[in-house]
């Protein structure tokens, strides 16, 4: 077990799943060059059959893994950044969520699609996108939003080893942060299984992907003043772990949702209907959505970073839902 | 049965009008209403697919598009599993998940007929990616039509297999027309096959109604495609004889004299003159046309005998587990 970053979790279970498994190979634009540092050394390691740069041709190389897939190999594609998928909705829309199905099972399409979630750091709005929850709109495609290097490189690995295809959405607000990292190359943690990242008691906050690590420090923050929140993240969007949601919900009574993706249609809200139909009987108050507003992200520094999940903006979420009480609970004391 | 011709031009000939008789029939029960959804018929390109298909091994592998029931017939599937698909039944070649448009069969090399024009093309090239990452000397054939070739994933996917050097063949069946619109308003080139110098591919312009110069073409685009020269387009000039689908309406267009021609090069016909030229008998192609209406008859019979999918097997499938089943449906 040792310490390393995000970046480094990708690249460990990367290396770890094609060192187990001739079929797997990855392909994608300059990873041979390495950008991002997820395939140090590969090369030398697996040689350029198995890691193969890519023309810019995302349709291209993505409806390629689909084939690949079929005749039995295990791709994992390289897309870099999310928006990046854009060009290649065709292959993944129809072709990747859908061949299975309309097929009646015949096809199989164990492949990784891999793209970061490139926001929050002046790329305007065409680099800057979160697009995991437009995908869950369409049957066939799971999905994975790590939010440490922990659950990336055991999630990751799990993805690799998946019969069915599955989105890793990286988040890069994320990529330099650091996590214990266990050595068992069967280190897996399954698709679909949520996790309680911090107890609490007297709110849950539902986050995901980079919205973890902000929410987390929020709960800290509120701590100090004497409330508990529970924070937890489902790390897998589908399937989707609904119970460890609605468990916590109905301990706490009060539910936040944080998600750094545009607010119409993004896991927030989800989330938030999901808990609105199961557990309404728990709550006592309304369910808030901590998210990026429906505009489109500015290049300017200066307007930019207003517009994410923060810190404030959850502690401020965090204070409409319990204000009330503390202030009835501080009057009744004196 | 003695054959006097040699067995090859037999089966070519045999698939040829297996696929003219089950588009027959399937016509026939779709305007009984028997046949839910859309139906784009083969009939007129049996050439292209049977000659494409026969140069093929039985392992290799098989992309097509919406125009789907001819591919899997000519290169070799069961007619029973594929008649009970047009019907929507339990024991369809998808299970009643695809229907018309989907006919594939994965126990001949398919690995989809695809409905969305042109993105069969990025699949073919991945399997010919894969047949040669696993070291075999398999090779991955596409169909598409005419209108594909202005799709990007065509662009995309013949660039990438010239790059990477796959042992694919993209077979181009171009039938006139996209839909309505005539090839020549739609494309920027004379010939299709142009296109493959676009890529430094090699390509071949073919008589997509001489099912020998089809077999002879993807013959040699296979060989040059298993020994590592990389993949071929071809261009097979054919026509369908009916409508882009059935039941078109309005769409439907005033060729006149243009079908009148292209029906003198009825591909079925050509061979069949070929082959009485060739010395069979014609008694023998008349029982292989009678053997075809017999097999047509007996899987439509196995269709409208099975039985349709239980409802619960919508959630089949898109994943390999089953997905939860929604309450309103289990109480």
């Amino acid at each position: 077990m040792a310490r390393a970053t995000y970046i480094e979790a990708i690249r460990q279970a990367q290396m770890e799943e094609m060192q187990r498994d001739a079929r797997v190979f990855i392909m994608g634009e300059d990873i041979v060059c390495n950008v991002f540092g997820t395939t140090t050394g590969f090369t030398e390691m697996f040689g350029k059959e198995r890691v193969r740069d890519t023309p810019i041709s995302e349709n291209g190389f993505i409806g390629a893994s689909a084939g690949a897939a079929m005749v039995g190999m295990r791709p994992i594609v390289d897309v870099t950044i999310s928006s990046f998928l854009y060009p290649a909705m065709d292959q993944i829309m129809s072709i990747i969520a859908k061949s299975r199905y309309i097929y009646g099972g015949q096809a199989m399409l164990p492949l990784v699609i891999r793209s970061c979630l490139f926001y929050g750091n002046s790329n305007a709005a065409q680099h800057s996108d979160r697009p995991y929850s437009m995908f869950m709109n369409v049957p066939g495609l799971k999905i994975i939003v790590p939010s440490d290097a922990r659950d990336m490189k055991g999630l990751l690995k799990a993805a690799i080893r998946d019969d069915d295809p599955v989105l890793c959405f990286e988040d890069s607000t994320c990529w330099s942060s650091k996590a214990d990292l266990p050595d068992d190359p069967d280190f897996l943690i399954p698709l679909g299984q949520g996790e309680v990242k911090r107890e609490g008691t007297d709110l849950s906050i539902i986050a995901v992907a980079g919205g973890v690590p902000i929410a987390l420090k929020a709960a800290q923050r509120l701590a100090k003043e004497g409330i508990s929140v529970e924070v937890i993240d489902p790390r897998t969007l589908v399937p989707f772990d609904r119970e460890i949601i609605l468990k916590s919900v109905r301990k706490t009574g009060r539910a936040i949702t944080v998600d750094p993706a545009h607010e119409s249609c993004s896991v927030a809200s989800e989330i938030s209907a999901t808990i609105v139909e199961n557990a309404f009987d728990a709550l006592r108050g309304p369910v808030l959505r901590v998210t990026t507003p429906d505009t489109h992200l500015p290049f300017s520094p200066a307007i930019e970073k207003a517009l994410y999940p923060s810190v404030e903006r959850i502690v401020a979420a965090v204070y409409r839902l319990v204000g009330a009480d503390r202030l009835i609970a501080e009057q009744g004391t004196n | 049965m003695t054959y006097l011709g040699n067995d090859r031009s037999l089966e070519k000939y045999r698939r040829m009008v297996r696929i003219r008789e089950f588009e027959a029939v399937a016509e026939a029960i779709h305007a009984a209403g028997e046949v839910p959804g859309s139906l784009h018929t083969y009939t007129g390109q049996e050439a292209t697919g049977v000659g494409a298909c026969i140069a093929l091994r039985n392992d290799d592998y098989m992309v097509g598009n919406h125009r789907s029931h001819g591919h899997p017939i000519a290169k070799g599937a069961k007619l029973g599993p594929l008649m009970a698909e047009l019907l929507g039944k339990v024991t369809g070649v998808c299970k009643g998940k695809g229907g018309s448009m989907h006919l594939s069969d994965f126990s001949v090399g398919s690995l989809g007929e695809t409905s969305i024009v042109g993105s069969g093309i990025p699949v073919a090239a991945g399997a010919a990616l894969g047949a040669k990452l696993q070291g075999t000397d398999r090779v991955a054939l596409c169909f598409f039509g005419d209108g594909a070739t202005n799709e990007g994933a065509f662009h995309e996917g013949l660039n990438l297999a010239a790059v990477w050097k796959l042992p694919a063949i993209f077979l181009c069946e171009n039938n006139g027309y996209a839909v309505s619109t005539p090839t020549s308003e739609a494309v920027s080139v004379p010939d299709i096959a142009d296109r493959g110098k676009a890529y430094g591919m090699p390509s071949a312009i073919v008589d997509g109604q001489d099912i020998d110069a089809v077999e002879a073409a993807v013959t040699e685009a296979v060989e040059r495609a298993r020994t590592g020269g990389g993949p071929t387009l071809i261009e097979a000039k054919t026509y369908r004889f009916a409508e882009h689908a059935v039941n078109m309406g309005r769409v439907l267009r005033d060729r006149g004299v243009e079908v009148d021609t292209w029906r003198e090069r009825d591909p079925i016909h050509l061979y069949r003159a070929k082959l009485i030229g060739d010395g069979v008998a014609v008694g023998t192609l008349d029982g292989i046309e009678q053997e075809a209406k017999d097999a047509v008859q007996s899987a439509l019979s196995f269709a409208r005998e099975s039985d349709y999918p239980e409802q619960l097997a919508a959630f089949d499938d898109v994943f390999v587990d089953r997905l939860p089943i929604p309450a309103y449906l289990t109480n």
